[in-house]
């Protein structure tokens, strides 16, 4: 009888098996994010090691790449500055303007448009949004051409970095929404009430309960849509007419890596394929540290890691 | 007694307690008041709706602060100009989303047809299609092929993903105790959720391209690329499913003498299938509509392709890009324009189709957590 109970019992194979296996997961999805950065940096060598004249532009792997970071980052800020202010007061629309009621059903709304596939974005703002827009460039250019970047003469087509940056802040818009709004929802209700039972109106409240408890969180949302922001292709790649690296928003020209890469890499070959794909590897560089800042930021605050 | 009382002076004092404060209708008096203004000003530079309801809203929000400040005061003034402007951001935030969803409707409704929807590309030359515009007739070809290939290429990137996800899930929630590999597996899942999709793409062309040679271009690949897309978002969403697994479940099992390993498939992944499902509809939902690595991995054709291992393939997203930028016919893009919008459409369906389904799933079937 008592045999039974010290017998290694059947059953802990299964358990064996079955931990290892959750564990080899766990551990294959760090492998593959190795596996992306050195499978990219292997394809890209051949770049950093070739003659500068062979590289597209003649100048070297760094002159090809340096406007095109820089009109990421263009495209990545004009989404942002657009995106953020907006992206916060409709999350705090949703979680301490709106009817109860209604709150939850607004917040699918919003969702919504983070379903909306980027190809269709794309093809919104060149039938759409582009032609709307070539009024106001040429105002713009007429009428505040001398700040560089209205400098005219305005494209008459409308694809325009400016149209590009709008259209990827419309996209970026629920993500810095949806976490906001996890974040104001959590503000601590006694501060809150606190505030109103002093006389505090409600934007006195939100400023002295709300925000002080939220501004870590907020910041990180801002990143994490930035980080889409620099990584986002279809729209880019479909509204903005590229070419070289210009100041003004609203002629055509510049151009971000993610759409330079989508035009070119079915067509590439060789030497040229190595080049976009170091140019992949330089983006993937760039968000990786975007997303770790973020990410860092969250988890010193662990109390809304609200991620997804 | 009576006469006398009624008779006394009735008392000429307002209620001091509305003091200062504007009348309920005064803010739509206002409103009215900067729509009318609004609509003088507009036809000034030339009316349109468009510059009438954004001058209406300016005027609006600057007159409400004005009225308020000399009524009520600089705080209460304050706070009614946050609320217009926060109520205006949402207004902002929905007009492209009723914008998109309407020129999708508008263009996509009249390129539905049988054609659309069941025959491929194959055989379709510039050349039919002006015959097509010349004649009047309908337009011929569809997406047939690229349906066929979403589909394939998103059931692929599936049967990778979900397995992977889901172990990876319990190992964080039922396994680990915390330690530096669980924390970097987080933190890295989170970090994975940000990858751009180009970047995922180019990874699998990578490598496949230094396994079977360079410009390897199959569904599977596309597959592998969006699994790379797909599993973050699996993790997390199953992830925060498990947690919920109220304790006391677990512990019951163990109780009766059950397996770690049998309590978790047995309990703990039934009790939270529907989040779980709901997560994984999510996840596939996001991975559909992606364009960018399919244009990378899987390549471009006009013809039906059912293997995914083998050949190039197309998929709706690719298939609405290359009708959009590359039209078949490139004087007569007409028939071009309104097959890419009729496949927006479709893919558009799909995705809010998806989305319908996982929340209906995760409300129907939502865990009984006494939470």
């Amino acid at each position: 009888m008592s045999q039974t109970l010290t017998e290694t019992g059947r059953g802990r194979t299964g358990d064996k098996v079955f931990s290892g296996l959750t564990l080899a997961a766990g551990c294959l999805i760090l492998f593959v994010l190795f596996c992306v950065a050195a499978f990219l940096l292997w394809q890209a060598l051949p770049t950093f090691g070739a003659d500068p004249s062979a590289i597209s532009g003649g100048n070297g792997f760094w002159a090809y790449i340096w406007p095109i970071v820089i009109g990421t980052l263009i495209a990545a800020a004009i989404a942002l500055v657009l995106a953020t202010p907006v992206g916060v007061g409709v999350a705090l629309f949703i979680s301490h303007y709106a009817p109860r009621r209604l709150a939850q059903g607004l917040g699918y709304v919003v969702d919504l448009l983070a379903a909306i596939p980027s190809v269709v974005y794309g093809a919104w703002g060149i039938a759409v949004l582009a032609p709307a827009l070539v009024g106001p460039y040429t105002w713009l250019a007429e009428n505040a051409g001398w700040i560089p970047i209205f400098e005219g003469p305005a494209s008459q087509t409308g694809k325009t970095m400016l149209t590009a940056g709008i259209v990827l802040s419309v996209m970026i818009l629920p993500i810095i929404t949806s976490l906001s709004r996890e974040i104001f929802l959590q503000a601590p209700k006694l501060h809150e009430e606190a505030a109103l039972a002093m006389g505090a109106t409600r934007w006195e409240m939100i400023k002295m309960a709300v925000f002080p408890f939220a501004r870590p969180g907020v910041i990180s949302a801002v990143m994490l849509g930035l980080g889409r922001a620099l990584g986002e292709t279809m729209a880019v790649a479909m509204v903005l007419s590229g070419g070289g690296l210009i100041a003004s928003l609203i002629k055509s020209g510049n151009q971000t890596i993610a759409a330079e890469v989508a035009l070119n890499f079915p067509e590439a070959y060789g030497l040229r394929l190595s080049e976009l794909i170091a140019a992949g590897l330089v983006l993937f560089v760039i968000t990786l540290a975007v997303n770790m800042i973020a990410r860092w930021i969250i988890s010193r605050h662990k109390e809304f890691s609200g991620a997804n | 007694m009576s006469k006398l009382l009624t008779d006394a002076p009735a008392p000429a004092k307002r209620n001091t307690l509305t003091k200062n404060q504007l009348p309920g209708w005064a803010i739509w008096a206002v409103a009215a008041g900067s729509l009318i203004l609004g609509a003088a000003v507009s036809s000034l530079i030339g009316f349109s709706l468009v510059s009438w309801a954004l001058i209406s809203a300016v005027i609006f929000v600057i007159a409400g602060y004005v009225v308020t400040l000399s009524v009520e005061g600089a705080r209460k003034a304050k706070d009614r100009f946050a609320t217009n402007l926060i109520f205006a951001t949402f207004i902002i935030a929905v007009v492209p989303l009723i914008s998109v969803i309407w020129t999708v409707l508008q263009n996509g409704i009249a390129g539905l047809s049988y054609n659309l929807v069941f025959t491929s590309m194959n055989g379709m030359t510039g050349m039919v299609d002006n015959e097509t515009v010349a004649n009047g007739t309908e337009v011929l070809g569809g997406a047939y092929h690229g349906i066929i290939g979403t589909l394939l290429i998103t059931m692929w990137a599936t049967i990778i993903s979900v397995p992977i996800g889901l172990l990876t899930a319990v190992y964080l929630v039922e396994y680990s105790k915390g330690g530096a590999l669980s924390r970097g597996i987080t933190f890295f899942v989170d970090v994975m959720t940000g990858i751009p999709s180009i970047v995922a793409g180019l990874f699998a062309a990578a490598l496949f391209g230094l396994i079977f040679g360079p410009s390897t271009r199959t569904g599977f690949v596309a597959a592998v690329a969006l699994s790379v897309l797909m599993i973050p978002v699996v993790v997390r969403s199953t992830e925060e499913m498990l947690k919920i697994v109220p304790n006391e479940l677990r512990e019951a099992s163990y109780a009766l003498g059950v397996r770690k390993w049998r309590t978790v498939l047995k309990v703990v992944v039934p009790t939270a299938i529907s989040g779980i499902a709901s997560g994984v509809t999510l996840a596939i939902a996001r991975i559909i509509g992606e364009t960018a690595p399919l244009l990378v991995t899987a390549g471009f054709v006009n013809s039906i392709n059912w293997n995914v291992f083998g050949g190039w393939m197309t998929t709706l997203p690719t298939y609405i890009y290359r009708q959009l930028m590359n039209p078949t016919s490139p004087t007569n893009v007409e028939p071009s324009m309104q097959r890419a919008w009729a496949a927006a459409l479709i893919l558009i369906i799909f995705v809010m189709l998806l989305n319908l389904f996982a929340r209906l799933i995760a409300r129907i079937f939502a865990p009984k957590t006494g939470r």
